[in-house]
C-alpha cells in the first residue's frame, strides 16, 4: 500500500489502480505462484542439496554435462531465432492480408501446442529420416537433417512457432495503417518503414515470443529424443542426460543437472526481460 | 526443466488417479503387475488364463491391472510409491534397486521361486534386412565393412544392456579374455550406431520404418514380433552361435501385498507362471520357457539352440558387479564416447 509518505521513496509500489483490493490480490497472486511454481522448484533445489558442493561442481564441470547443456541451449537458441524471423512473417500475413483459408492457417499455427510431443517427434523423424519425404530430397544435396543436432533444431522450431506468432499477433493488430501511410508521405521507403516504424513497436512482443520459444526448447524432451540420435557428446540433450541419471538411480546428479538448467534458464529469461524493459523505455509503450 | 517437473507431476497424478480405484476395491481382489515394455502381449494372455485358473481353484474373482514402461522407469515408480503387488521387470538390478531403496522386497527374493525367479528367459538375436545382404552371421560380422548397427541406449534400456553383454560374451571368447581387445571391439560396435533410441521399441521403429542400419540387436521375442508386425518378408532373424541368457525376473512386493492383504493371490500369480499353462503361454510369445519338459514340442522348435552365457558367469560376476562396472556413471560404456577414444 502506498501512502503519501512513501511516495517520496524512489523505490515504491506502483500507483494502485482506482479499483480497490490491491493488497488482497497481490497476496493471492504471491500465494498462488508460491504454491504452483516456487514450492516444486524449491523441492528440486532442496533435493540436489543432498550433494556436497564439490560433488555438485564435479557434475557441472563434467564434459558430458557441459556438452549436453551446450546442445540443449544452443539448439533452443537457434530454433528460437529461426522462429522469431518466420513467426513474425506468419503473424504479419495472418493479420494484414485477407485470403481464402486465412482462418484455417490461423488455427493450424496452434497445432504444435496441442499435439503430444512424442507424436511430433515421430512424425518429424519419419519426414526427415534419410528415407522420409523431405529427408530423401535433402540427401541428394548431402544434408542430413535427422539423428544429429540439425534434427533437434527442426523439432524445436516446430514446437516453438506458436509462441512467437501468438505473442506478436495481438500487437500487430493494434498498429494503425495510418502510421505506415504517414511514414510513406514523409519519404520513407518500405524497408525504412518496417525497420524504423513497425519493428520498434513490436520489439517487446518479439522478445517475449523469443523468450517463450527458447525456454520451451530448452526443456523439451518428448519430440527431440525421436529425431536427435542421442549420441553422447554430439546430440545428447540435457533433459535426456537427466533421464539417464535417473535410470542409474542417481537422483542427486539428476536434480543437480536440472538445477543448473533452471539457473541458466532463469538468468537468460531475466536478461531478456531487462532488454525488454530497456526497449520499452526507449520506444515508449510498445506492449 | 519445466517439462521434466511437469512430467513428474503428471505421472504422479496419473498413477494416483488410475490406482486410487485399485487400492479402494476390497470386494474383489485386484492385483497390480508392474512390468516392462515387451511383455504386453504375454501378460495380456496370461492374466486371462490366471483369472480363470484362480476362479476354478478358489471360487474367487481376481482382476489383474497391468502397467508397462521402460524397466528402470517402472522400478522408480514402485520406489516412489506405486502400489505394485508383483513386479516383472527386465533386469535383476531393477528389482534389487526396489529392495535396497524401499525394503519392500525381501533381500533373498531371487531364491524364492525356481530358476532364480525367472519363469521365462530370452536372449539377444540379430534382425537383418531380407536375404541378409551384408552376410551377418556372428558378432564379428557386425564390425566389418560399412555395417551400421541399431541398438537402444544401454543407459536407458534394459534390453540394450543385454545387447551389450551378449557382444561382450562373444568378444571374451574370441579374444581369449584380452580386456583391451574386448573394449576396442565394443567401442567399434557402438561407433557404428548412428542412433541410440531410449527403448527397444524405439529402436525397432528406427530400423524397420526409418530404414536406418543393416542390423538390429533385439530381444528374441521382439524380433519375432517384428516379423508379425511388419511382415516376415522384410527381415530375416539371425541367431548368433553365442549370446547371453537374459533372465527377466519376477518378485512379489512384500511391503505392498501385506498392506493390501493380497499376498496369497500375488504368490499364486507368480507361481502359476511355472505351470504347464504358464510356460506354454510364455513359449507362444517367443520367450524361452524355464521348464522345457512341460511345453509343446512345436513351440520349442521355433527357438533355435544358442550357446548362452549367463550374467553370473565369472566374466561378468553377476549384476551387482556388472551394472556399476559397465553401465554406471563413468563405467565402460561411458568411456566409449569420451572424446579422444
Amino acid at each position: 500500500m502506498t501512502t503519501p509518505a512513501a511516495a517520496s521513496v524512489r523505490w515504491r509500489l506502483r500507483q494502485p489502480s482506482v479499483i480497490p483490493g490491491f493488497g488482497l490480490t497481490l497476496g493471492f497472486s504471491l500465494a498462488y505462484l508460491t504454491l504452483i511454481i516456487l514450492i516444486p522448484l524449491a523441492g528440486l533445489v532442496w533435493r540436489s542439496a543432498s550433494l556436497s558442493g564439490s560433488e555438485f561442481l564435479a557434475i557441472l564441470a563434467d564434459a558430458r554435462t557441459l556438452n549436453a547443456l551446450k546442445v540443449s541451449f544452443g539448439t533452443a537458441f537457434l530454433a528460437a531465432l529461426i522462429n522469431v524471423v518466420f513467426g513474425v512473417i506468419v503473424a504479419w500475413v495472418i493479420v494484414r492480408y485477407e485470403f481464402p483459408g486465412r482462418r484455417i492457417v490461423d488455427a493450424v499455427v496452434d497445432l504444435p501446442f496441442a499435439l503430444p510431443t512424442a507424436v511430433a517427434g515421430i512424425a518429424l523423424a519419419a519426414l526427415y529420416a534419410p528415407n522420409g519425404w523431405v529427408g530423401q530430397v535433402l540427401n541428394v544435396f548431402g544434408i542430413k537433417a535427422a539423428f544429429n543436432p540439425t534434427g533437434i533444431v527442426i523439432a524445436l522450431v516446430f514446437i516453438g512457432l506458436p509462441f512467437v506468432v501468438r505473442t506478436v499477433q495481438p500487437i500487430m493488430e493494434e498498429i494503425d495503417r495510418e502510421v505506415e501511410e504517414a511514414a510513406a508521405t514523409l519519404g520513407a521507403n518500405r524497408f525504412q518503414t518496417v525497420y524504423r516504424v513497425l519493428l520498434p513497436g513490436l520489439a517487446p512482443a518479439i522478445l517475449t515470443g523469443f523468450a517463450l520459444a527458447f525456454a520451451r526448447g530448452v526443456g523439451e524432451y518428448g519430440s527431440v529424443i525421436f529425431i536427435a540420435g542421442n549420441i553422447p557428446y554430439v546430440s545428447e540433450i540435457a533433459p535426456l542426460l537427466i533421464v539417464i541419471r535417473l535410470e542409474e538411480f542417481n537422483y542427486g546428479a539428476a536434480t543437480a543437472i536440472a538445477t543448473i538448467m533452471l539457473a541458466l534458464s532463469f538468468a537468460m529469461l531475466l536478461a531478456i526481460n531487462l532488454i525488454q524493459a530497456w526497449s520499452r523505455r526507449r520506444y515508449g509503450h510498445g506492449a | 526443466m519445466s517439462v521434466f517437473a511437469k512430467r513428474l507431476g503428471a505421472i504422479a497424478l496419473g498413477v494416483g488417479l488410475v490406482f486410487s480405484g485399485v487400492s479402494g476395491a476390497v470386494a474383489q481382489t485386484a492385483l497390480l503387475n508392474v512390468s516392462y515394455d515387451p511383455t504386453r502381449e504375454l501378460y495380456k494372455d496370461y492374466n486371462e488364463a490366471f483369472a480363470k485358473h484362480w476362479k476354478a481353484e478358489t471360487g474367487e474373482d481376481v482382476t489383474i491391472q497391468q502397467s508397462h514402461g521402460g524397466s528402470g522407469k517402472q522400478a522408480r515408480a514402485v520406489i516412489d510409491g506405486l502400489e505394485a503387488d508383483v513386479v516383472t521387470l527386465a533386469l535383476e538390478s531393477d528389482i534389487n534397486a526396489i529392495a535396497d531403496k524401499t525394503g519392500k522386497i525381501a533381500k533373498d527374493w531371487r531364491t524364492r521361486l525356481p530358476n532364480n525367479s525367472a519363469p521365462y528367459t530370452s536372449t539377444i538375436v540379430f534382425l537383418v534386412r531380407k536375404g541378409n545382404p551384408k552376410g551377418i552371421h556372428n558378432w564379428g560380422d557386425l564390425v566389418k565393412g560399412d555395417v551400421q548397427i541399431v541398438t537402444p541406449n544401454p543407459k536407458t534400456s534394459g534390453g540394450a544392456r543385454w545387447n551389450y553383454l551378449a557382444a561382450w560374451a562373444w568378444a571374451n571368447q574370441e579374444f581369449g579374455g584380452d580386456q583391451d581387445k574386448i573394449k576396442a571391439y565394443i567401442a567399434e560396435l557402438y561407433k557404428r550406431a548412428p542412433v541410440l533410441d531410449t527403448g527397444a521399441r524405439g529402436s525397432l521403429t528406427t530400423f524397420a520404418q526409418r530404414q536406418i542400419g543393416d542390423v538390429l540387436l533385439a530381444w528374441e521375442n521382439e524380433a519375432y514380433l517384428a516379423g508379425a508386425e511388419f511382415g516376415a518378408d522384410s527381415f530375416d532373424i539371425v541367431a548368433p552361435p553365442i549370446s547371453i541368457l537374459a533372465e527377466p525376473p519376477v518378485a512379489v512386493v512384500d511391503g505392498n501385498v501385506d498392506a493390501k492383504g493380497t499376498r496369497k493371490q500375488a504368490e499364486a500369480y507368480l507361481e502359476y507362471l511355472y505351470s504347464e499353462e504358464g510356460q506354454n503361454i510364455a513359449a507362444k510369445h517367443f520367450y524361452r520357457p524355464s521348464k522345457r519338459e512341460v511345453v509343446k514340442p512345436e513351440l520349442l522348435q521355433q527357438l533355435p539352440e544358442i550357446k548362452l552365457v549367463t550374467i553370473d558367469d565369472p566374466i561378468f560376476g553377476g549384476w551387482a558387479k556388472a551394472q556399476p562396472e559397465h553401465f554406471g556413471d563413468g563405467g565402460v560404456f561411458d568411456q566409449i564416447y569420451k572424446p579422444g577414444n
